[in-house]
């Protein structure tokens, strides 16, 4: 029982970290990005759920939609400002990379001189309390994640195979010069995808200040580290692939934790991660593309 | 048009002696003040601490100043930031050095101290760190102080406490595996449990920055330990204590100098309460205690920076009081009879009485502390 206590434990945590990863694989399969300042979005949701809840004092049900609204807009705002020039200029992929980096570095430092550099506390907002059913014991706050993490990813899912943008989404991915003959505003596009992204990163925002209720300027860093391994381990780019990283990852840790090591579970986990990688290179569900000349 | 050419003469001969005011003074002041440096962290990750630190000196050297300064010349403190790097730091303390300090406040945190302490034993040059405390930064050589406990004493005092005054028989450890003060403590803590015949049930590490402490607690939980003992900072306690509250652990907790800060990191949250209200640190001080120059210094701090004055706040206070009460008994800025005058220190302060052992750190009790509805209540001193 303990094990699956264990187990559990982890997929709460996983499940925070697959819906960061989400969008940087989204990011990643529309314009070949690796957006740094993803994690860091994180943190922008975080500070705004705590300006609404602490210091405006709003009540629950509002507040959660401020880290939505804000990172949606923060996310837009990051493309337009930072990346499009460099995306419609066709710039090197390591000023992409430079500039990403550039912004969460910028960001960090904003949420410092704004409020400070020391972490702050969050209210309780839902599900605390434990769920116990035989040796079984899990808080309520851990099963909340996993089921919203499912249902985000069921959606997303169906965003992308079943409408209209979805769709406009994939072709873009596939080869966004040939997607815009077809018509297709791929600008639009790009920037739809980096919302979508920011509000999958708000959700999760949500998810880890109520199951970890601290927030810091740096809160991003490992958040947004791992939360890209994660990617990266069930290929980038893969809708599912980016979930089951993110539930491995975290599940790899806790057991980690609880089996191994709680001292060194980090290199642990990263060393089990890269043999994953040298035995698929691509990811678990990654598709080794073949280039087309 | 006759009043604006008026008024523009005016301001052009202001404008003239305005520069040759500022000259004069200058050089009236130059040879009358003390130069003391000051290194500490005021950007990046660990400006909390450099900032407080900082903020402290800042307010000490300005009561020190109206009170006729030192050696009957005004302070001049000169803060370098050095962002919490080592080699940052050793860059700022190569500044302070070439721009005339008599002798420095600093560094804040363990690891950048100990290079700059090594650094100021090779030069000659006495400093004093607020909060830097590994053990090894004094063991650098005879010009280096610290104002803090060391880890290992808190480690051993805990345990002790745990011991002799809980009645303790299982204990369990949980630290940061990445943070040298958090290992220091448990690593005490542990040898001395163990010589007092406790049972370590458990000793958990976590990497540093970890925000998920479930299967660490769920493995204590199954133990069920009398106490758990808790060497980290405020932040990681609220985190913990959340988590453990939520688990449903029962056990007593314990912690270090580290939790002060715990009350302010609450804000008004009382769901971790009920655990806080069976839980035990040491302090070095006490935020509670009627000592007016304490209460003092903590309003004057809140109203000046707007923020609580924290333990790193009040050490630096005591630091830089410390030094400038040694450079006054010494008569003179030179670094070797300043030297003498800290080994003989018997000052009085924030923290209270502070006498140096023959590796430069403070000798003085501390203060076990608890909380009661969400703030601090200091229950005794205690030493180990």
């Amino acid at each position: 029982m303990d094990f699956i206590t264990q187990l559990l434990n982890g997929l709460g945590l996983g499940s925070i970290y697959a819906l960061i990863a989400l969008g940087y694989s989204m990011v990643y399969g529309i314009v070949q990005l690796i957006n740094f300042a993803h994690g860091d979005i994180i943190m922008v949701g975080g500070y705004a759920l705590y300006v609404m809840l602490v210091i405006a004092g709003m009540p629950l049900w509002l507040a959660v939609l401020a880290p939505i609204v804000v990172c949606g807009l923060a996310g837009v705002l990051i493309e337009r400002l930072a990346y499009q020039r460099l995306l419609t200029h066709n710039a090197e992929r390591i000023s992409l990379l430079i500039t990403a980096l550039g912004v969460s570095i910028f960001l960090q430092n904003l949420f410092m001189l704004l409020f400070k550099s020391d972490a702050k506390t969050m209210p309780p907002m839902f599900g605390s309390g434990v769920f116990e059913l035989g040796g079984l014991s899990v808080t309520y706050s851990t099963l909340i994640n996993i089921v919203v993490s499912v249902v985000m990813m069921i959606g997303l899912q169906m965003l992308v195979n079943r409408t209209k943008i979805g769709k406009a989404m994939q072709a873009t991915s596939e080869d966004a010069g040939a997607a815009k003959l077809m018509g297709i505003n791929t600008n639009k596009i790009i920037i739809i995808t980096f919302a979508v992204g920011s509000i999958l990163a708000a959700v999760g925002a949500v998810l880890y200040c109520n199951t970890y209720p601290q927030i810091k300027p740096t809160m991003g860093n490992l958040l947004g580290l791992k939360a890209f391994v994660a990617a990266v381990l069930g290929g980038i780019g893969s809708i599912p692939g980016a979930m089951l990283g993110g539930y491995l990852l975290g599940v790899l840790e806790q057991l980690t934790k609880a089996y191994i090591t709680t001292e060194v579970t980090d290199a642990v986990v990263f060393a089990i991660l890269i043999v994953v990688l040298l035995v698929r290179p691509a990811g678990l569900m990654g598709k080794n593309r073949k280039e087309k000349v | 048009m006759k009043k604006t050419r008026v008024l523009s003469l005016v301001l052009a001969a202001a404008l003239l002696v305005m520069p040759m005011a500022g000259c004069t003074q200058d050089a009236g002041a130059g040879g009358d003040t003390i130069k003391i440096g000051g290194l500490a962290p005021l950007t990046g990750d660990l400006s909390q601490y450099g900032v407080a630190v900082n903020n402290a000196v800042l307010m000490a050297v300005e009561d020190i100043n109206k009170n006729g300064g030192i050696l009957g010349k005004q302070i001049e403190y000169m803060p370098e930031d050095e962002k919490g790097d080592v080699t940052e730091a050793i860059t700022a303390y190569n500044k302070l050095v070439a721009e005339g300090v008599v002798a420095i406040v600093g560094d804040v945190t363990s690891a950048p101290s100990k290079a700059v302490a090594q650094r100021a034993n090779d030069d000659g040059m006495p400093i004093i760190t607020a909060s830097g405390t590994d053990a090894d930064i004094t063991l650098t050589g005879k010009y280096a102080y610290r104002a803090c406990f060391i880890d290992p004493y808190q480690g051993k005092l805990m345990a002790t406490y745990a011991s002799k005054e809980m009645g303790a028989k299982t204990v369990a450890i949980l630290y940061d595996s990445g943070d040298s003060y958090s290992t220091g403590i448990a690593d005490a803590f542990e040898s001395t449990a163990k010589e007092l015949e406790m049972t370590v049930t458990n000793k958990e590490g976590y990497a540093h920055g970890s925000t998920d402490f479930n299967a660490q607690l769920t493995k204590i939980k199954a133990n069920n330990p009398d106490v758990v003992m808790l060497p980290v900072y405020y932040n990681d306690v609220v985190l913990i204590l959340k988590q453990a509250q939520q688990q449903g652990l029962t056990s007593q907790f314990l912690g270090a100098d580290g939790w002060d800060g715990v009350v302010p990191q609450l804000a008004g949250d009382t769901s971790i309460n009920d655990l806080l209200a069976k839980a035990y640190f040491c302090s070095q001080y006490s935020a509670s205690s009627d000592d007016p120059d304490l209460q003092n210094f903590l309003k004057t701090y809140k109203e000046k920076y707007g923020i609580d004055a924290n333990m790193f706040a009040v050490l630096g206070y005591d630091a830089m009081h410390i030094l400038a009460d040694a450079i006054n008994r010494a008569g003179s800025t030179d670094a070797d009879k300043i030297i003498q005058a800290l080994s003989e220190t018997n000052y009085s302060g924030l923290t209270g009485t502070t006498t140096f052992d023959e590796n430069r750190n403070p000798v003085r009790e501390a203060v076990i502390t608890t909380f009661e509805n969400g703030a601090y209540k200091v229950l005794q001193t205690y030493k180990a």
